[in-house]
């Protein structure tokens, strides 16, 4: 089975979730016997991915990425949209990518084209013009998710609805996001599949927590204190004003809290202004961008790890955080919850809830064991390879459908 | 002597947490009251459940009595379905009253709050089988003889207590493992005790009727009366009975109306007697059948899940905290002599607020799914845990100690009686 993978990022040159879900499916693909043709729209060395053939879209460096940003919400993509003549505005690199995807896809002559998410999505329909071979659409988030359940960016919008509607078959990562499909794109239900992300840590190298990024923390953990933390783009989609208004009534009841915000982005400002109002700041703490160890440490000191997204596809941080440990407080509006039930949930906004459980939790030491502990049998169950398989069985079927 | 068969069906509603936040703590004492239309509202679970079960099956038995003299059934209800039937539904307690007064139907004695109290507290055990008694007494004008622990949970000081108290016979789950190649369908006596008896269910025989009955994918099913009997008598063999002890809620609850569960039971007691077998209560078996020997049960036996033992209740660590947590307030609860506080306690004792924080997944996971009214074990244990630390907050306001004098901070309860 030949692929033409269009992806817009690889570790270690990632900003999210999407690059490292492309990385690991990629991997199990080919040990099932795939053959890959992976484009991308920087040139990098990505050493250890000897497993396909990376093609270069662009001669940009990564760096770039920070501007291109594939996740960040409608305020960013307005700035960088706009100017669609600039070679290297985001609009004016997805055009070079189909430009690329132009030259190549007619003599790799792929059996099944799978394009992750709307940067690719244009692509991915050039690809199937000039080719012939079905589209599989690869859906990690929409438009609707990244802008906080408004209607999003109009162009991206229409770029997804353009290729949801061309695709052959489309790939949701959980169930609530093939909701969002079907309700807010208008695709019928039986065209979407849903393949769960897993999580892979044996590919973060050795570790050992050592106590030394936060000790501060470690401290006040000694004292009593429990750690929640958020690991996350500051955006509007990850509901995070919520989570310090939770923040804050739990303090009401109960002062030995730390808030451990991990992390970067536009809402930053906004949130110290919050944490400030409500008189927690001194219980709040950013630590800004944060990667290899720092970032692993951040999932170990963590007692309660949150995902407060208003719309979260997966959320894979949450299976991260559960392998280091944390115990796991979900939004409803979380994909990642479908599969993990030994976690609290909440509805995003219900903040007396959000409160009530992380209490609940650092009150009590059997509830976070528990948590803990029964967590590990659910993410350990998801695995890359039957990802890989259901993937393979997905193309097959689809080339099927299109031979006829 | 006869084949015979003993009927023993138990009947029992809880009184359900509501989802209690933290924040109700210090603002409300109502831990159990809902007045919306979801699954902990304990009012509208009971009318349900009267309607496709309490109410039908009372008659059932009602019509059975009066048509066959020989027949005989034998019930425990539980203190907390007796005050919500008093003060949902009364004519369940006029129902079972008229059961009562054909002399035929036998009560059984159990704790008042359906609780594992015995493995906790003796003297909180045995205040509670006295309530029982004595309401059971004030409704029913009868003195229970026979006795079972909730949930079967049974072990040998177990037997030593009721044979101290002066049961006449108690009920034990018939659990192969334990009993080896002994028969479930002979009486025995539990070792080490003077006159007690022991019956064990035939947990084959009641579960094909209580679990497997209307499993339209069982090989068996559907099942017939005849079929049925053959399999008692077959069962039975050389031996003295057949226990059929289960839920009085199989009857239209756990098994519906429409899959014939009622006409099912009605066709088995006509053609039971019809072939000249007899049906006991729990202690005319006692009476009239000849010990076959001793069993002894050191570890506890319950009549639930694959494992028989206690762990539906106190397997995982949660389950234990909140336990401890829970009897740990017995001193200080009783000795404030405040009736409502000692009554919320006594509530919070059902062991179904246990039940509802199993974790076992696995093979047992459907049945607590399915018994269950919270979406998860996890907020079962939140909202319990939280109604616990009200009543502990209730008891530090009644004796005037702990720092919650002067500090409104619950940070402050674990330097009090944890």
């Amino acid at each position: 089975m030949k692929i033409l993978m269009l992806g817009w990022e690889l570790p270690p040159h990632n900003s999210g979730g999407l690059g490292v879900a492309c990385y690991h499916m990629s991997k199990a693909l080919s040990i099932a016997g795939a053959s890959i043709d992976f484009v991308l729209p920087y040139r990098a060395d990505h050493p250890g991915v000897d497993f396909m053939k990376i093609h270069h879209a662009t001669e940009l460096k990564p760096d770039l990425k920070a501007h291109m940003g594939s996740y960040d919400s409608n305020w960013v993509f307005e700035r960088y949209l706009e100017n669609a003549t600039n070679p290297n505005s985001l609009r004016g690199i997805q055009r070079r990518y189909v430009d690329f995807i132009e030259d190549i896809a007619p003599e790799l002559r792929p059996d099944v084209i799978h394009a992750h998410d709307w940067l690719t999505m244009e692509a991915g329909v050039r690809a199937k013009e000039l080719t012939g071979a079905p589209l599989v659409v690869h859906v990690h988030a929409t438009e609707f998710d990244r802008s906080g359940e408004h209607y999003g960016n109009p162009i991206v919008h229409e770029i997804e609805q353009n290729a949801l509607l061309m695709a052959d078959r489309i790939i949701a990562v959980s169930q609530l996001t093939k909701n969002i499909i079907v309700r807010e794109y208008g695709i019928p239900e039986e065209l979407v599949e849903v393949v769960h992300n897993a999580v892979n840590m044996d590919d973060f190298g050795p570790y050992e927590y050592d106590t030394r990024s936060y000790r501060y923390l470690e401290a006040l953990k000694y004292e009593g204190y429990t750690v929640v933390s958020v690991l996350t783009r500051f955006t509007i989609q990850k509901g995070l004003t919520h989570f310090m208004k939770a923040a804050a009534r739990a303090c009401e009841k109960y002062d030995r809290f730390v808030f451990l915000f991990a992390g970067d982005g536009e809402l930053r400002d906004e949130l110290i202004q919050l944490s400030a109002e409500y008189g927690i700041s001194d219980k709040v703490y950013f630590t800004g961008f944060v990667r290899g160890k720092q970032w692993r440490d951040v999932y170990s000191i963590s007692d309660i790890f949150v995902m407060s997204s208003v719309s979260e596809p997966f959320g894979l941080t949450a299976l991260e955080a559960a392998h280091h440990g944390a115990a796991l407080i979900l939004s409803k509006q979380s994909g990642v919850g479908e599969v993990l039930n030994s976690s609290l949930k909440y509805d995003f906004w219900d903040t007396d809830t959000l409160a009530d459980q992380m209490l609940g939790i650092a009150l009590s030491p059997a509830l976070a064991t528990e948590l803990r502990n029964n967590v590990r049998n659910e993410y350990a169950r998801l695995s890359w390879d039957d990802i890989a398989k259901n993937c393979m069985g997905i193309y097959r079927r689809t080339r099927k459908v299109a031979l006829v | 002597m006869k084949k015979g068969v003993a009927v023993y069906l138990h009947v029992h509603q809880p009184y359900r947490v509501r989802p209690y936040s933290i924040f109700d703590i210090g603002e409300s004492h109502n831990y159990f009251d809902v007045f919306d239309d979801t699954d902990v509202n304990d009012e509208k679970i009971l009318l349900k459940v009267a309607d496709k079960s309490y109410r039908p099956m009372i008659s059932l038995l009602r019509t059975l009595l009066d048509k066959h003299e020989d027949f005989r059934v034998s019930l425990s209800i539980s203190g907390d379905f007796i005050d919500q039937a008093e003060r949902w539904a009364p004519d369940l307690i006029d129902g079972f009253k008229e059961l009562f007064d054909t002399g035929r139907v036998e009560f059984v004695a159990e704790t008042y709050h359906h609780s594992l109290a015995f493995f906790f507290s003796r003297s909180e055990f045995e205040a509670q089988v006295d309530m029982q008694r004595n309401k059971v007494k004030e409704l029913f004008g009868v003195t229970p003889r026979a006795f079972r622990n909730t949930e079967l949970a049974y072990n040998d000081e177990v037997a030593k207590w009721a044979d101290d108290a002066g049961y006449k016979v108690i009920l034990a789950e018939g659990w192969d493992k334990v009993l080896g190649w002994q028969s479930p369908n002979y009486l025995y006596r539990p070792a080490n005790t003077e006159n007690i008896k022991l019956l064990l269910k035939n947990y084959k025989l009641s579960d094909d009727m209580a679990f497997r009955f209307g499993d339209t994918n069982w090989s068996e099913f559907p099942l017939t009366s005849d079929k049925y009997i053959e399999w008692v008598r077959a069962s039975i063999g050389d031996g003295q009975i057949a226990n059929l002890f289960m839920d009085f809620e199989t009857f239209g609850e756990h098994q519906w109306e429409d899959k014939g569960i009622f006409s099912f039971f009605e066709q088995f007691v006509g053609d039971w007697i019809g072939h000249g077998n007899a049906f006991y209560t729990v202690s005319e078996a006692a009476e009239n059948l000849d010990s076959a020997g001793e069993i002894s049960m050191p570890d506890t036996v319950t009549w639930a899940d694959t494992e028989r033992d206690l762990t539906a209740w106190l397997g995982n660590s949660m389950q234990q905290e909140a336990a401890r947590h829970l009897y740990a307030l017995e001193k200080d609860v009783m000795r404030s002599n405040d009736t409502e506080l000692i009554r919320d306690w006594r509530y919070l004792q059902t062991s179904d607020h246990l039940y509802y924080m199993c974790t076992k997944w696995m093979n047992d996971g459907d049945i607590h799914a399915y018994f269950s009214p919270y979406d998860s074990p996890y907020n079962a244990f939140l909202y319990y845990m939280n109604a616990i630390r009200d009543v502990r907050l209730r008891v530090m306001q009644h004796h005037r100690l702990g720092g919650v004098y002067g500090h409104e901070n619950i940070a402050r309860e674990e330097a009090y009686g944890v």
